[in-house]
């Protein structure tokens, strides 16, 4: 009650003189989390953060923490509840065992630039340095994969620390800040202050976009006859879709999103050619292959979408825009280079094209009329497509049928494998932060407690988690966490008996040596949800599906949707590994 | 081709080494790394001699600028700039002819004695690398003990010297009047090898 009532007190008229009215370091990190508008914490207690934890409890009306089964869990449910919500995710766990098992969230949040503030107890000071029980160097370990980190030495600089953390895990390319917290330091006092004690300026380099290189840009766009928006994740993270949108349909450009942009650009809209790279369309790889001008927003050219690097859009030259400098350049060297914000860079493209005038914007258009056919007869030539089975159910159809029952308006969460590919390609969606996956990392044990962080903050939604009966497995624990909230996710588990994204290269590249990859041993999943208190539900045969998926989806609360699909099946279009459209393989 | 990065960054702790780990994860080698206080003493600048080709360099540079406590970082090594090195010298110049040999070569390269005992003598030696490693090769054969260099560091000329012309000239312009800033108290030999031609 007493700390109740000193938080009450503004912090301007905190009274300095008498330490022991002062705010315990615990107290000032929670109030520091309120001020920065957190409502949810993911996390799972422990001695070094023993102090926080009793905070907590006091501020549990303003603050709800959740907790996870497994601190790896917890990041994926903090970056889960960023993605949907395009807000701050934050995770607190405690020292040594509970900071390793946040590296995983850390390192998935870093590749996917998402933005969360992870909180790690740390051993008391005078204890750092001296193998103390539950001590490892956290800010080590974690320091190739955070966009900053922080020991926090003094209580004083632990409310400025907390205000910068979030500030630059937002503001441009956003990303992890990891926050490392000594036992002793949340136990001091100290009076509450923003400001006090920022030595460092903290420095924001968002530009706005450079008019003479926006000039270049739109001159080089309006005169290219086979330009190709190549669209990534940056887009989501900007808020950029509907500029995007715009902009493709003022020029009529076609567009191809990353695995992380799926859902910035409408799939069924008729500009789209689909997803780019190593499982994307025809199409979109035939596109960029034959592109003369690659109009590169918000991506990194990574190795899934490029392949072999020196042969990816072999005739084309590259505008790339991205906010990220170090990400410009560093795989393929543009011709163009626009540091900027992609909205900003977007609406500025636009504005400048829309300067030269309609005729100069419909002679632009008309002269890519061949282009556009040759796109159109790429798109016919190899849609995507699947055979149809009559004993055993086709996963791909699975997603469509999960489609056509959700009205295209899921929340699709995956994990990492050939099930993140086919809902990938088969489920077209309309709306930004529709789609949340573990990309750069391809981290699985993803799938199930992002879903949970995502339902968090989109309660109303239908939220699935389409996940691999390997991956279910690696954090299938949460669902206790699902249902102590009751976060009522749809689990789709592609029950396929493998860890069959690996044993797919094994059949391709391996000669069908399936080494390692059996996993008929797994636990009766339906009896597992039960377990956990949910419901729990499965198809084996194709004439089931349907009424099995409408069963799950209908189910009020937390559902496991068991679909036991063919077994070998494999993920076309698949370009191998360090090759480029020319080695596409379209068909098995 | 050997870059010479200069960065300013905060002096907190940890922050040395976010950067020399953005050399470490490219599998880079770093020649050299020096670091001290700058005219503020809340930040402090990193000299960073290595070897890669200039894209990748590039790429780290920017990869640094991004670090949240670096304020400026730049590859000087295009731009006209002065670069020095200290090394400490342990000799085995017994007394007799051998240091005199030493003596006449320290006097030559305007290094220093700094200590001397019975065994032999440290000797204290500055210039760019290339001076540096001269006097090194040729203090070899007499017997170095041990020795140990600081690794470079650099800053931007004042005089705007043609870059491309920066790295022959540097030597010639900048030397003399180096010596007399530092007020050296060795008086510039005419045998001196890097002060003429
Ligand atoms: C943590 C982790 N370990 C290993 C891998 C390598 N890996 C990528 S896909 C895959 C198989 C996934 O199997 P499953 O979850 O059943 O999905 P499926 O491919 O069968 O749809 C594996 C092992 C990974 N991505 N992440
Ligand atoms: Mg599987």
């Amino acid at each position: 009650m007493i700390a109740q009532a000193q938080l009450a007190i503004p912090p301007a008229t905190m009274p300095q003189s008498d330490v022991l009215t002062q705010p315990r370091g615990a107290e000032i990190l929670i109030q520091a989390l309120v001020h920065e508008g957190v409502d949810a914490i993911f996390g799972y207690p422990g001695g070094a953060v023993l102090h926080i934890y009793d905070e907590l409890w006091r501020a549990r009306n303003r603050i709800t923490h959740y907790l996870v089964r497994h601190e790896q869990g917890a990041v994926h449910m903090a970056e889960g509840y960023a993605r949907a919500s395009g807000r701050v995710g934050v995770a607190l766990v405690t020292s040594g065992p509970g900071a390793t098992n946040a590296v995983t969230g850390i390192a998935n949040a870093y590749m996917d630039s998402t933005p969360i503030v992870v909180i790690t107890g740390q051993v008391p000071i005078p204890l750092i340095g001296t193998d103390a029980f539950q001590e490892v160097d956290t800010i080590g370990i974690t320091r190739s994969c955070v966009k900053h980190n922080y020991l926090v030495r003094d209580v004083r600089d632990l409310a400025p620390v907390v205000h910068e953390a979030f500030h630059l895990a937002r503001t441009g390319r956003p990303g992890p800040i990891v926050i490392d917290i000594p036992k002793d330091v949340s136990a001091a006092r100290a009076s509450y202050s923003r400001l006090k004690n920022i030595s460092y300026p903290c420095i924001d380099r968002r530009s706005s976009p450079d008019p003479h290189v926006v000039a270049r840009a739109a001159a080089a766009i309006v005169q290219a006859r086979r330009p190709v928006l190549y669209v990534g994740g940056g887009i989501l993270n900007s808020g950029a879709a509907p500029a995007l949108l715009a902009f493709a349909e003022r020029l009529q450009l076609p567009v191809t999103p990353t695995l992380m942009g799926l859902d910035g650009f409408p799939s069924a809209h008729p500009l789209c050619l689909n997803m780019l790279g190593m499982h994307g369309t025809y199409a979109a790889n035939m596109a960029v292959a034959e592109s003369d001008l690659l109009i590169a927003i918000g991506v990194r050219f990574d190795d899934r979408v490029t392949g072999k690097l020196a042969t990816f859009a072999p005739q084309a030259r590259v505008i790339h825009i991205d906010i990220d400098p170090a990400n410009v350049g560093k795989n393929r060297a543009p011709q163009i280079s626009l540091i900027a914000d992609a909205r900003d860079a977007l609406c500025a493209l636009l504005e400048k094209i829309e300067s030269f005038g309609q005729a100069r914007i419909d002679e632009s258009v008309s002269g890519r009329a061949a282009w556009w056919e040759r796109l159109r007869a790429w798109q016919q030539e190899q849609p995507l497509r699947f055979s149809g089975a009559a004993d055993h159910i086709k996963p791909q159809s699975v997603i469509r049928e999960l489609h056509r029952l959700t009205k295209g308006n899921a929340l699709l969460v995956t994990d990492v494998g050939q099930h993140q590919m086919w809902a990938a390609q088969f489920y077209p969606f309309q709306k930004s932060r529709q789609w949340i996956t573990s990309g750069g990392l391809g981290a699985m044990g993803f799938g199930l407690p992002a879903a949970i962080g995502a339902q968090l903050v989109r309660r109303d939604e239908v939220v699935v988690a389409v996940v691999g009966d390997g991956g279910f497995q690696m954090t299938n624990q949460e669902l206790a966490t699902a249902m102590q909230y009751d976060l009522p996710i749809k689990v789709l588990i592609m029950n396929n008996g493998y860890l069959g994204m690996v044993r797919q290269w094994q059949e391709m590249f391996y000669e069908r040596a399936y080494s390692e990859v059996d996993l008929t041993v797994s636990p009766d999943f339906v009896k597992l949800a039960e377990a956990y208190g949910a419901f729990g539900v499965r198809a084996t045969r194709p004439e089931e599906l349907s009424d099995v998926l409408a069963a799950g989806l209908a189910h009020k609360g937390v559902a496991v949707m068991d679909i036991v699909v063919s077994k070998e099946e494999n993920v076309f279009p698949i370009i191998p590994a360090g090759g480029n459209s020319r080695d596409m393989i379209t068909e098995g | 081709m050997r870059h010479t990065l200069s960065i300013v960054v905060a002096d907190q702790p940890g922050e040395l080494s976010r950067i020399v780990g953005l050399f470490s994860a490219r599998g880079f080698n770093i020649e050299t790394v020096s670091a001290g206080e700058t005219p503020d003493p809340k930040w402090s600048r990193v000299t960073i001699v290595t070897r890669g080709d200039d894209r990748t360099v590039e790429q780290i540079v920017k990869q640094c600028q991004r670090l949240a406590r670096v304020r400026e970082v730049q590859d000087v090594t295009m731009q006209p700039h002065i670069e020095r090195e200290m090394a400490l010298i342990d000799v085995a110049a017994k007394p007799g002819a051998t240091r005199q040999e030493v003596l006449s070569l320290v006097a030559v390269f305007r290094a220093k004695v700094v200590d001397i005992s019975e065994s032999g003598m440290i000797i204290e030696a500055s210039g760019n690398k290339d001076k540096v490693e001269a006097f090194i090769e040729l203090l070899r054969p007499i017997g170095i003990r041990d020795y140990t260099r600081t690794g470079c560091i650099a800053i931007g000329r004042l005089s705007r010297v043609d870059s491309s012309r920066a790295a022959t000239e540097e030597e010639e312009l900048s030397w003399p009047v180096d010596e007399r800033a530092t007020g050296d108290v060795n008086k510039p030999s005419p045998s001196h090898p890097f002060s003429t031609g």
